[in-house]
C-alpha cells in the first residue's frame, strides 16, 4: 500500500520561483527512500510539503490518507502526529535534558506520565543513548544530539520519518552511525523513511530507493539506486 | 484527564513566564492595577448614584392643584388628560375635603384654622398626585400638565434634586471615558508583554508545532498568562475597594450631605464590586493576550 501519493504537484513560491514542476510519486509503506539533488533542486521543498510546512500550489499530496494541501492550519497537528521530522540542526531545547527533550514531544500532545516514561526510554534505547538520559544537549557530540532528535521524532511511533539532511553537520563516521540507527528503525519498527541528502557515500553504501530531482523535475526513481553524478 | 493535565501544564508555563519576564509583567500588572482602581471607583459611584436616584424617584411626585371652582366633571376631564401622558406611571386624586381631613390629622394648628372654613369657601383645592416613570423628564411632564384646562398650579421637587442627578450622570460618563481609554492602554501593554514571552519561546513553539501539539495547546499558556496578569492586577484594587468603601461609609455614617443620599450598605456590596473588578481584570488580560497570540503566533 502507498503511504504517500503525490499527483501533479507544482510548487511556486511567492517570490515567483518555481521549486517543483509537475511531480508524480508514490511511496510504499515501510520503504526507505533517499531524495537527492543539488542545491535548489527542490528536495527540501518536497520534504516541507510532506509535513505541510509548505502547501503545493497545484496538485495533491496525500500522506497516510490525509490530503495535505487541503488541510486547514488548525488541523495540521493531525498530520504532524503521524510523522516524525529530523533536521540538520537537531533543534533540541538546550535547557532540557535528553530525557526531557524526548518527553517534550509527548507532553505536548497530552500523553500520560508513565506512558511517556516507557515510550521515551524505548526510543532512547533504539538510538543507543540509554546511558545519557540525564545529560544536556551541550554535553553531547553532534552525532549524539542528532540521535536525541531522532529519538524525539520516533517516540510517538510515527508511520513516516522525514529527514532533511540529517547528516549534514556530521563527519563520515558519525554519519554512518546515524544511518545505521535509521536503518534499524526502518527494519524494526517498519517506519517509512524519507531522507533528503547530498551525501554521495551514504547513498551508495545504503543501496536504498533513490529519487533524483533536478531543478524541480523528477529525473528518476530507482530501487537500489546510486548517487548519479551526471543526472545532477 | 487529558484536558486537565494540559491545563495544569499551561498554568505552570504561564507562571514561569510571568516570573521570567518580571519587569514587563510588573509594568502590565501596575497598569491593570491603576485601571481597575478607577474601574472600581466608577462602579461604586455609579451604583450608588443609581441607588439613590431610585430612592428619590420613588418619592418624587408632581402635585397638581385644580382651579378652586373646578367641578367634578372638570376633574374627570383633567384625569383623562393626565392618563394620556406617557411618562405618568400612577396618580391619585384627592378632593378638597380629603385634603382638609388629611391636613387636620397632620397638625393641631391646621385643625383649628381649617375648622372655620366650610366646603364652599375653602382655600384648599382638589389635587392630583402624579408619579412619573422617568425622573429626567419630570419637568417636561409637569409643563404638559400645567397646560391642561382647569389646572391652577403644578408643583414638583424642582431645583436641587434634578440638578444633582444630571451632575452625577455627567460625571459617570466622563469616568467611563477614562476607563475605556485606560483599558485600551492596558491591553496594549499586555499584548507587548505576551509578545515578549512568545519570542522568548519561539524555538519551543516551533518544536511543539513539529511534534503535533494542537493550536489550542500552543495558545493556552499565553492566554492563561494574560489572565494571571489580570488577576494579580486586581489584588490591590480589591483591597482598596473593600477597606476604602467601608471606611468611607463609616465616616459619613451611611449618608452623603443629606439624609436623602443614602449610601449602599457595604455588605454584600463590596464583595459584588470585588468580583466585578476581578472579572474585568481577567477579561482585560485575556483580551490582551489573545490579541498578542493572534498577531505574533502564526498558528
Amino acid at each position: 500500500m502507498d503511504l504517500i501519493r503525490i499527483k501533479n504537484v507544482e510548487k511556486k513560491y511567492k517570490n515567483g520561483v518555481t521549486a517543483i514542476y509537475d511531480l508524480n510519486l508514490a511511496i510504499e509503506k515501510g520503504s526507505f527512500v533517499f531524495v537527492i539533488g543539488g542545491s535548489g533542486s527542490g528536495k527540501s521543498t518536497l520534504i516541507k510539503m510532506l509535513y505541510r510546512e509548505e502547501k503545493p500550489t497545484k496538485g495533491q499530496v496525500i500522506v497516510g490518507g490525509l490530503d495535505v494541501a487541503k488541510l486547514k492550519n488548525k488541523k495540521v497537528y493531525k498530520l504532524r502526529r503521524k510523522l516524525g521530522i529530523v533536521f540538520q540542526d537537531y533543534r533540541l531545547l538546550p535547557k532540557l535534558t535528553v530525557y526531557e527533550n524526548v518527553a517534550f514531544a509527548l507532553e505536548c500532545i497530552g500523553e500520560k506520565k508513565d506512558e511517556i516514561r516507557i515510550k521515551v526510554l524505548k526510543a532512547l534505547e533504539d538510538v543507543g543513548l540509554k546511558n545519557k538520559v540525564h545529560s544536556y544537549p551541550d554535553q553531547l557530540s553532534g552525532g549524539e544530539q542528532q540521535r536525541v532528535a531522532i529519538a524525539r521524532a520516533i517516540v510517538n511511533d510515527p508511520k513516516l520519518l522525514l529527514c532533511d539532511e540529517p547528516t549534514g553537520n556530521l563527519d563520515p563516521d558519525r554519519s554512518m552511525e546515524i544511518m545505521k540507527v535509521l536503518d534499524d528503525i526502518n527494519k524494526s519498527r517498519g517506519t517509512t523513511i524519507i531522507m533528503a541528502t547530498h551525501d554521495k557515500d551514504i547513498v551508495n553504501r545504503m543501496k536504498k530507493q533513490v529519487i533524483t530531482l533536478k531543478d524541480g523535475h523528477l529525473v528518476n526513481y530507482k530501487q537500489k539506486g546510486k548517487y548519479d553524478n551526471e543526472a545532477i | 484527564m487529558k484536558p486537565f493535565r494540559m491545563l495544569i501544564r499551561s498554568i505552570r508555563d504561564a507562571f514561569k513566564s510571568v516570573i521570567r519576564n518580571f519587569s514587563l509583567s510588573l509594568a502590565s500588572i501596575s497598569c491593570i492595577t491603576i485601571t481597575l482602581i478607577i474601574v472600581a471607583i466608577a462602579v461604586i459611584a455609579s451604583l450608588n448614584v443609581q441607588n439613590f436616584t431610585k430612592v428619590i424617584e420613588k418619592d418624587m411626585t408632581i402635585v397638581v392643584f385644580l382651579d378652586s371652582d373646578a367641578s367634578e366633571e372638570d376633574a374627570d376631564e383633567v384625569e383623562n388628560q393626565i392618563k394620556k401622558i406617557s411618562n405618568v406611571s400612577e396618580y391619585t386624586f384627592q378632593t378638597k375635603q380629603e385634603v382638609k381631613e388629611r391636613m387636620q390629622e397632620e397638625s393641631e394648628v391646621f385643625n383649628t384654622v381649617l375648622e372655620n372654613f366650610d366646603d364652599e369657601d375653602s382655600p384648599l383645592k382638589d389635587t392630583f398626585q402624579v408619579k412619573v416613570k422617568k425622573i429626567e423628564d419630570i419637568k417636561d411632564t409637569a409643563q404638559k400638565i400645567e397646560k391642561i384646562k382647569n389646572v391652577a398650579v403644578v408643583r414638583y421637587g424642582e431645583g436641587m434634586v434634578d440638578k444633582m442627578v444630571t451632575a452625577f450622570s455627567s460625571i459617570e460618563k466622563v469616568t467611563y471615558g477614562i476607563v475605556v481609554a485606560l483599558i485600551l492602554v492596558t491591553i496594549f501593554l499586555i499584548v507587548n508583554t505576551i509578545k515578549l514571552t512568545i519570542s522568548a519561546r519561539k524555538k519551543e513553539i516551533g518544536i511543539m508545532r513539529l511534534v503535533g501539539a494542537s493550536n489550542f495547546t500552543i495558545k493556552t499558556p499565553f492566554i492563561v498568562e494574560g489572565m494571571i496578569l489580570g488577576m494579580f492586577g486586581s489584588i490591590v484594587p480589591i483591597l482598596i475597594t473593600t477597606y476604602g468603601y467601608v471606611a468611607f461609609y463609616n465616616h459619613f455614617n451611611g449618608y452623603l450631605y443629606s439624609e436623602l443620599i443614602k449610601l449602599i450598605l457595604p455588605e454584600p456590596f463590596i464583595y459584588q464590586v470585588s468580583l466585578i473588578v476581578l472579572g474585568v481584570g481577567i477579561i482585560v488580560g485575556m483580551i490582551g493576550s489573545s490579541g498578542a497570540v493572534r498577531k505574533y503566533l502564526k498558528v
